[in-house]
C-alpha cells in the first residue's frame, strides 16, 4: 500500500481525486495498480511499450525513481508516490 | 557574481533603497550588485508580470524583456503590469512603461521578437541570469538549451489550473530542464494556460519565488534552489520540495552532451511547421460556422455536438447543440448514428479536432469540425455570444 499524489492536470483520470492509496510492495506494482483502478490513466503516464513517459516523473517521497531503483524501487505503507508532470505554462 | 562591481549609488537611490540597506546581508554593496545586474525576462505575462515589477522596484540595473505578444483582456486577471487601458498594445511597451514609472534609474532593453534558435544565444550572452517566464515547452526548451551552452543561470517557474512549479537550473553545473524532463509532451496531451484556465494568483505566488532567487543568485546570499524541485498547490496550500538531479545522460548538460547547438525547437516538441497560406483555406472535413449557421436555419437533419467542459457550456452554448465533453466522447458512441451528419466544435477548434478522429476511428462517415470553434460563432455568427 502506498498513497499516490494525483496533481491536477491527471485528476480528471482518477474521478478526480487528488490521492489515492492503492496497494503494492513496489513503485512498479503500485503503478500497475493504480491504472487498472484508473485505466484512462495508463495511456497518460506509459507509452505504448508500458514504460513512463519522459515527461512524467515519479517521486518516492522526495526521491526520483530513476536515481532509485526505478520500478523495482520499494514501497512502504508509509510512503507517498508523487506523479509530477511536466506544465509549461507562464504567459498566456 | 559576488564581487563587488564598480556601480555607485546616488543620493536619491540611497533613499530608495533604504529598506535594502539597513538589511546586513544586502547594504550598500548588495545594492550595488543588484545595480551591477543584468537580467533577461524572457515573457511579459502572467509570470514576468510579478517578476518584471518586484526586480525593477528592488533595483536591478539592467532588465532586459522578450516579447512579441499584445496585451488582451483574458491577459488582465493576472498579467498584473498590464492595464485594462493596454489592451491592444504591445505587452513589451506596456510593461517597460510600468517598470521605468516605478524605477526610472532602471535600465530596460526591449527585445520584441519571439525568442529564436537563430537569436538566442546573441540576446542571452549579454545577460547574467535569465529568468523564464514563458508559457510553452519549446521556448523552455530553447531557453534551458541556450542557458546550457552559455553556462547562465535559468530561473525558471511554471503554472497550470492551481499548482506551480519553481527552480534554478543550469547553476554552476547544477541539473538542467532536460535533467528533469529529457522531453516535452507531444502535443495537445498537456493543456496550455489557455486552454486549462489558471488561477489568477497563482502566476504572483510563482513569479515572486523566482524573482525571490534571481535576488539571492545576484546578492550570493542564502541557499539557492538548485538542486529542489519546489511545487506550490494553492488549493492545499501546500509547498513541496522533491530532489532535482543532475542526470549524468544528460543530452544538454551530462557527460557525453550531444546537444552542442541549438536545435529547431518546434520540431523537437513535435509542432508541424505551419503552412500559413493554407490556413485560410477549410481543410478536409471542417466547416465555416456560416455554413454551419445556415444548416441550423434550413433545418437541416444534422447532430451539432459542443465536446467542451460543462463548466464552459454555462458560460455560452450554441442553442441545440449536445454536450459531451471530450473526454467521455469514447464512451458516449451508443448515443449517435454512425451514419448521421455530425458537426464537432469546441472553443477553438482544437478539442473538436481531436473529438472528430475519435468518431472517425469508430466508424463514424460524416463527421466534420467546426472551424474556429465558438470564438468564430461570436465572431462570425452571434456577437452576442460570449468570448471567453
Amino acid at each position: 500500500m502506498a498513497k499516490v499524489l494525483i496533481p491536477t492536470p491527471l485528476r480528471q483520470f482518477t474521478a478526480k481525486q487528488d490521492s489515492v492509496t492503492v496497494s503494492g510492495a513496489t513503485v512498479g506494482e503500485v503503478l500497475s495498480a493504480l491504472t487498472t483502478q484508473f485505466p484512462e490513466l495508463r495511456k497518460q503516464i506509459f507509452n505504448d511499450e508500458g514504460k513512463l513517459r519522459s515527461f512524467v516523473n515519479v517521486y518516492l517521497n522526495d526521491e526520483d525513481i530513476r536515481y532509485l531503483g526505478k520500478d523495482a524501487t520499494p514501497a512502504a505503507d508509509a510512503d507517498t508516490l508523487s506523479l509530477v508532470p511536466s506544465i509549461a505554462g507562464g504567459a498566456r | 557574481m559576488t564581487t563587488a562591481p564598480p556601480v555607485t549609488l546616488s543620493k536619491d537611490e540611497i533613499l530608495r533603497y533604504s529598506r535594502h540597506l539597513i538589511i546586513p546581508e544586502v547594504g550598500i554593496e548588495g545594492q550595488q550588485k543588484l545595480k551591477a545586474a543584468k537580467v533577461l525576462l524572457v515573457g511579459t505575462g502572467g509570470l514576468g508580470a510579478p517578476l518584471g515589477l518586484y526586480l525593477a522596484a528592488a533595483g536591478i540595473g539592467k532588465i532586459g524583456l522578450v516579447d512579441f505578444d499584445v496585451v488582451d483582456f483574458t491577459n488582465l486577471q493576472r498579467q498584473v503590469i498590464h492595464f485594462t487601458q493596454d489592451v491592444g498594445r504591445n505587452k513589451i511597451d506596456s510593461a517597460s512603461e510600468k517598470m521605468l514609472a516605478l524605477n526610472p534609474h532602471l535600465e530596460i532593453v526591449k527585445h520584441e521578437v519571439a525568442l529564436s534558435s537563430e537569436n538566442a544565444l546573441d540576446i542571452l550572452k549579454d545577460y547574467d541570469l535569465v529568468v523564464d517566464g514563458t508559457d510553452n515547452f519549446p521556448t523552455r526548451y530553447l531557453v534551458n538549451d541556450a542557458c546550457v551552452l552559455l553556462g547562465k543561470p535559468n530561473v525558471y517557474g511554471s503554472i497550470f489550473r492551481f499548482e506551480g512549479q519553481a527552480t534554478v537550473f543550469a547553476y554552476e553545473g547544477g541539473p538542467c530542464y532536460r535533467c528533469l524532463y529529457p522531453e516535452p509532451p507531444p502535443p495537445g496531451l498537456v493543456p496550455s494556460c489557455a486552454e486549462g484556465g489558471v488561477l489568477g494568483i497563482l502566476p504572483g505566488t510563482i513569479g515572486l519565488i523566482q524573482a525571490t532567487e534571481a535576488v539571492k543568485l545576484i546578492l550570493g546570499i542564502g541557499e539557492p534552489l538548485v538542486g529542489r524541485l519546489l511545487l506550490y498547490d494553492a488549493l492545499g496550500m501546500r509547498f513541496r520540495e522533491l530532489k532535482l538531479r543532475k542526470n549524468p545522460e544528460c543530452p544538454a548538460c551530462g557527460e557525453h552532451r550531444t546537444i552542442t547547438k541549438l536545435i529547431d525547437y518546434q520540431q523537437f516538441c513535435g509542432i508541424p511547421q505551419q503552412a500559413p497560406k493554407q490556413e485560410e483555406k477549410v481543410a478536409e472535413g471542417e466547416i465555416e460556422v456560416t455554413e454551419v449557421k445556415k444548416m441550423l436555419d434550413r433545418g437541416d437533419n444534422f447532430v451539432l455536438i459542443d465536446v467542451r467542459e460543462p463548466h464552459e457550456y454555462q458560460i455560452c452554448n450554441i442553442s441545440g447543440s449536445k454536450l459531451i465533453p471530450l473526454g467521455e466522447v469514447g464512451k458516449r458512441l451508443g448515443e449517435l448514428d454512425p451514419n448521421a451528419d455530425i458537426v464537432v466544435h469546441c472553443k477553438s477548434g482544437m478539442r473538436s479536432a481531436r473529438a472528430c478522429g475519435v468518431l472517425r476511428a469508430n466508424g463514424f462517415q460524416h463527421v466534420r469540425n467546426m472551424k474556429g470553434g465558438i470564438l468564430a460563432w461570436s465572431e462570425q455568427v452571434d456577437p452576442s455570444v460570449p468570448k471567453y
